[in-house]
């Protein structure tokens, strides 16, 4: 009768998981509420219980998840603690200096990252479960060990003077970090839903690009040291435009990623049908929904992110749209997947010509992304090389 | 059968989807323009680039401002046509498939779904019916019963998450809702006016009571987003609005008064904010608004946003005090009083004719080369910004530095030169004396200028280098005396570069490493003894008399001078005192059509999020009499994620077969959920 055999694994915890899940973000807001309350503002209190309702969502059917989080606060507390108000115990307290200071968390997840792209390929290509799964576990740890160095980073910028403390979301080095944890989170996401971990050499292959430019932006330009914020960036707008912005960044990515796996596949399916790629990698129709999905995420994102970015921009710059080169190029990208969604929902194309599209889609985001920082000038010139 | 009618035809193209994506794209497309070629800006600039042909055709097609440009607007009114009719086209069926459950569908067509099952219970239609009804009830789906007596059979038709279409409408109207407001906020109407005749762009450098009345824009409702540089102290009660290439002026209905502009900086000097004290004066105030604005913290006033956009020099009162590098004009005793932006007659000379103040800085806070740490940024003191224009109209730019910057444990002033604002300054090093001061190097610059002073000491000198030779003593000693003061003016005239330029044009070149060296070390001589006279200390007769320090300073002087000829300005302008007075920029935003894009905007998200992640899923169960109790048809679709939707389907066939059976508890999760 169906004419697909396969079927999504819901993945609904247990109740009582649940509810304990959700009792432990409840407990852990009102007790940051009791804690700081008197110093928290309305928009602050508003983000303390927006992120542990977000936070109970999506932890609420999703196991990794809660490991995740619970993982990210345990560690990066213990970091802060380690470090009371002293920030040169990065380089002499031996746990912050090999793991929890920023700096080592977010080299160590650059090199999971990368062992997590090889261990996927591995997977893939020597029919080797096992180093799939192995994929999977290092790319966790990857994500929590950036999501640590994140936090940690946070804490740092205070630690350097309080009125220099602020989210680390405020450059071109902290989003990328951003942008290689998003990313990573969608992915596995999805790989859970749809129980297959053949894309993730794929998805891996793009983050380990973002690992690499941060790497060499760390090195080769001192990158990672952290800068107060310039006027114009002092605005809780920032705290939300930019995760916005980056989930959208993150899910097109992902599409292309799906869209370069598609692309192979119908390669190798009618040149050699019992290849790996052809036999290992997600039915067509699947990657295709998958594509979909994940710019429909990235669409509604970044749909928000730039709503957001343009009630900043009336607080700041005098309108709520000055065509800027990064705003526009914003429209640019809006406008190809609004086309590309048009073109999937109501004329009903799939396949190739979609992949090929999504993959297109990755350039133009990337150019709204870096492109516009590197080579036009505007009033988005945080991020410069 | 006849045509259809123009009209119709221009309808129906209008709401196809394919002039729908091929316009989201090429507004994409025509979008880059603007972003690669920079927007707004002087008029000269473009013509600078692109040479008077090219220059004429983009500003025919309105590239320099794209995005308000007619073609460009065309496009935008094209795609609100298209959506307009699209929406107006589908309104009706979305409105309809948010509330209207299927009732019409057959048994036939829902086998054919692909999501359907069929079985028999033994209870009797009626509390079947009831039991699923009660179940559809129960899960939140719109539902109802319909009796086919004519089949005999009964259907009930359910539904869940309508509101999907409603996203469809949703943003599609906010794309409407949006553009029409933007439109409102546009310098479009502004734009019409000017078309019509009704306003002139003014293109000159005016002050504000000089503008003319047809460059003028009362207050109104219209839109507009302006500027202001407001002095300290002063106030203003306009905003200039940049249009083409130049600009109209908007009256406000209020005046604003600078009493303090503040920038404070982190430690590491870069700035921390920017922050204006205003206050607002208004008939209709009782007493006089005070605010302070900062950067994302605008004041909103009677519908008007007023911005910490910029800051400037507001006219700090400067007091400058001249040394002559030139010995026609020199020398100089007195300083004298200036202002910021001021232009004033000269007496420096044929080359200089005019000084214009353009800018004074009490900040520099830029990395400092000497730190072992690039990046490291310090604050090098206040500077000027001159320019000294001949009376032919040529200028050059000069920076000057009002504070010694230390380099290599000896002090300088710096000094920038450049010939246009598009290279950056080259800096002259003035070494510093032991009374903080540049008057040591400016007297050794007059003392080499001063030729009878030269001339005695080339003599003096020659006499002592030929003291021992024998033959034709005389002539060789004349011949050194006039060669050496002519080094000396070489130098003057080129730095060593002129000097190398002579060794190469005069000496056979077999000569002239040797004697090209030599010359070098004579000149070198030379200047050492120019500078020993300025000294005028006995105890120093000869360049081994001086200590490091006179060495150091010595050959830092000599470098100097050497640099001159490339200055090129007959003095250096030490400034020796100040007043600081800043002026805020202000940016000055009236939008009335903000709210109606928020409201736009608001639809959007709303729209986006319903239109993708609340799928609408419908279901029909039919239940037939058969011998021994029913028969039950029941089918489901969904018009988002086919693949949730399997499991969905699935889930809810297993609970109303239990709720059918009387079974179903709501509180326990179905196994087949796990």
């Amino acid at each position: 009768m169906r004419e697909n055999t396969f079927t999504l694994q819901q993945g609904s915890s247990p109740l009582a998981v649940i509810w304990v899940w959700r009792g432990l973000m409840l407990a852990a807001a009102i007790l940051l509420l009791t804690l700081y309350g008197t110093v928290l503002d309305g928009y602050e209190i508003t983000i303390v219980v927006l992120a542990a309702v977000g936070l109970a969502f999506l932890g609420q059917n999703w196991r990794g998840f809660r490991w995740h989080a619970l993982i990210t606060a345990v560690l990066s507390l213990w970091a802060v603690k380690r470090y009371g108000s002293d920030l040169k115990l990065a380089d002499t307290d031996f746990l912050l200096n090999y793991l929890l200071s920023s700096q080592s968390a977010i080299m160590w997840m650059s090199a999971l990252f990368l062992m997590a792209m090889l261990a996927y390929f591995t997977g893939l290509f020597m029919r080797s479960e096992f180093s799939d799964k192995v994929g999977t576990g290092l790319t966790w740890t990857a994500v929590t060990m950036g999501m640590i160095g994140l936090m940690v980073r946070w804490r740092e910028s205070y630690l350097i003077s309080p009125d220099v403390g602020h989210i680390p979301v405020s450059n071109l080095y902290e989003v990328f970090i951003l942008f290689a944890v998003i990313t990573a989170l969608l992915y596995l996401f999805y790989e859970r839903r749809y129980q297959t971990r053949a894309l993730g050499g794929f998805v891996l292959l793009v983050i380990s690009m973002a690992v690499i430019f941060q790497l060499w932006y760390t090195f080769g330009r001192g990158a990672n040291e952290i800068q107060p914020l310039v006027p114009a960036l002092q605005s809780y707008w920032m705290k939300i435009h930019v995760p916005a912005n980056f989930v959208g960044y993150g899910a097109f990515s992902l599409a292309a990623m799906i869209g370069v796996a598609y692309l192979l596949k119908t390669w190798q399916t009618s040149a050699n049908p019992q290849g790996v790629l052809a036999t290992r990698l997600p039915l067509l129709p699947v990657m295709d929904d998958l594509m979909y999905k994940a710019i429909a995420l990235g669409f509604a994102f970044f749909t928000l992110a730039t709503i957001l970015g343009a009630l900043w921009a009336a607080e700041a710059w005098g309108g709520y749209w000055s065509w800027d080169p990064k705003e526009t190029w914003a429209l640019i990208v809006w406008l190809n997947y609004a086309a590309w969604l048009h073109m999937r929902m109501t004329k009903g194309w799939h396949g190739r010509p979609m992949a090929w599209w999504a993959i297109i889609g990755l350039f133009v985001t990337l150019f709204a992304f870096l492109g516009v920082n590197m080579f036009l000038s505007g009033l988005h010139s945080y991020g410069t090389l | 059968m006849s045509r259809p009618s123009f009209a119709r035809r221009l309808f129906s193209f209008l709401s196809t989807m394919d002039l729908a994506i091929t316009l989201l794209l090429t507004l994409a497309i025509a979008s880059i323009i603007g972003t690669v070629l920079q927007q707004n800006q002087p008029y000269p600039d473009y013509l600078l680039k692109f040479g008077p042909f090219w220059f004429d055709v983009f500003e025919s097609l309105g590239l320099y401002d794209v995005y308000s440009a007619a073609w460009f607007l065309l496009i935008l009114v094209l795609l609100v046509v298209s959506t307009s009719v699209c929406v107006f086209r589908n309104a009706p069926t979305m409105v309809r498939e948010i509330w209207q459950l299927r009732t019409q569908v057959q048994a036939k067509s829902l086998r054919a779904m692909q999501h359907h099952e069929q079985w028999t219970q033994s209870s009797d239609v009626e509390t079947l019916t009831a039991q699923a009804q009660a179940y559809f009830t129960q899960q939140g789906f719109r539902n109802k019963v319909v009796a086919r007596p004519e089949a005999g059979e009964t259907l009930i038709s359910a539904m869940k998450g309508g509101m999907n279409r409603m996203g469809y409408l949703l943003t599609h109207l906010a794309i409407i809702v949006i553009c029409l407001g933007a439109l409102l906020d546009s310098n479009v109407p502004m734009k019409l006016a000017k078309w019509q005749g009704n306003l002139q762009v003014e293109t000159r450098d005016l002050s504000i009571s000089k503008v003319p009345q047809e460059s003028r824009l009362a207050v109104g409702n219209h839109a507009f987003r302006g500027s202001i540089s407001i002095p300290e102290g002063k106030s203003a009660s306009v905003a200039f609005i940049g249009l083409e290439d130049g600009y109209v002026m908007q009256e406000l209905p209020f005046k604003i008064a600078v009493k303090d502009f503040r920038i404070a900086h982190y430690a590491t000097g870069q700035p921390k904010s920017f922050e204006s004290d205003l206050v607002i004066t208004d008939p209709e105030l009782e007493s006089p608004l005070e605010q302070t604005i900062s950067v994302n913290h605008p004041l909103s006033y009677r519908g008007y946003t007023i911005y910490q956009a910029s800051f400037a020099d507001g006219g700090s009162l400067l007091t400058l005090k001249p040394w002559a590098l030139s010995q026609e004009i020199g020398p100089f005793d007195t300083a004298f009083n200036t202002k910021v932006f001021d232009k004033q007659a000269t007496a420096w000379g044929s080359n200089a004719a005019q000084l214009e103040i353009t800018n004074f800085r009490v900040f520099n806070i830029n990395p400092d080369p000497t730190d072992d740490e690039p990046g490291n940024m310090r604050n090098f003191g206040p500077t000027i910004n001159f320019k000294i224009r001949s009376k032919t109209g040529e200028a050059r730019e000069y920076e000057n530095y009002m504070l010694p910057v230390p380099r290599d444990g000896r002090d300088y002033f710096f000094s920038g030169v450049r010939e246009n604002p598009n290279e950056t300054f080259r800096y002259l090093y003035l070494p510093m004396d032991d009374n903080g001061s540049v008057a040591e190097w400016v007297a050794f610059v007059g003392a080499l200028q001063d030729t009878e002073l030269v001339d005695m000491i080339a003599a003096e000198m020659a006499t002592i280098t030929l003291s021992d030779v024998t033959t034709e003593k005389d002539i060789l000693q004349k011949n050194l005396h006039n060669s050496l003061a002519a080094l000396v003016e070489l130098f003057l005239r080129g730095g060593f570069s002129e000097v190398g330029r002579f060794i190469e044009a005069s000496l056979p070149e077999a000569d002239r490493e040797a004697l090209g060296a030599a010359y070098l070390a004579m000149l070198r001589e030379m200047l050492g003894r120019v500078y020993i006279h300025t000294l005028d200390q006995p105890a120093i007769q000869t360049i081994t008399d001086l200590n490091d320090e006179q060495v150091f300073f010595l050959q830092d002087a000599v470098t100097a001078v050497g640099a001159l000829p490339l200055y090129g300005a007959p003095v250096y302008l030490e400034l020796t005192d100040y007043t600081h007075i800043q002026a805020t920029g202000l940016q000055i935003a009236h939008m009335p059509g903000k709210p109606i894009v928020y409201l736009g905007c608001a639809m959007l998200i709303i729209g986006v999020f319903l239109l993708f992640y609340l799928p609408q899923r419908r279901f029909w169960l039919i239940l037939k009499p058969e011998q021994n109790g029913c028969n039950l048809l029941f089918a489901g679709m969904s018009n988002r994620n086919p693949y949730e939707f399997d499991s969905f389907f699935d889930q809810t066939y297993q609970q109303l077969k239990q709720a059918v059976e009387g079974n179903f508890d709501p509180e326990k999760r179905s196994e087949s959920m796990t």
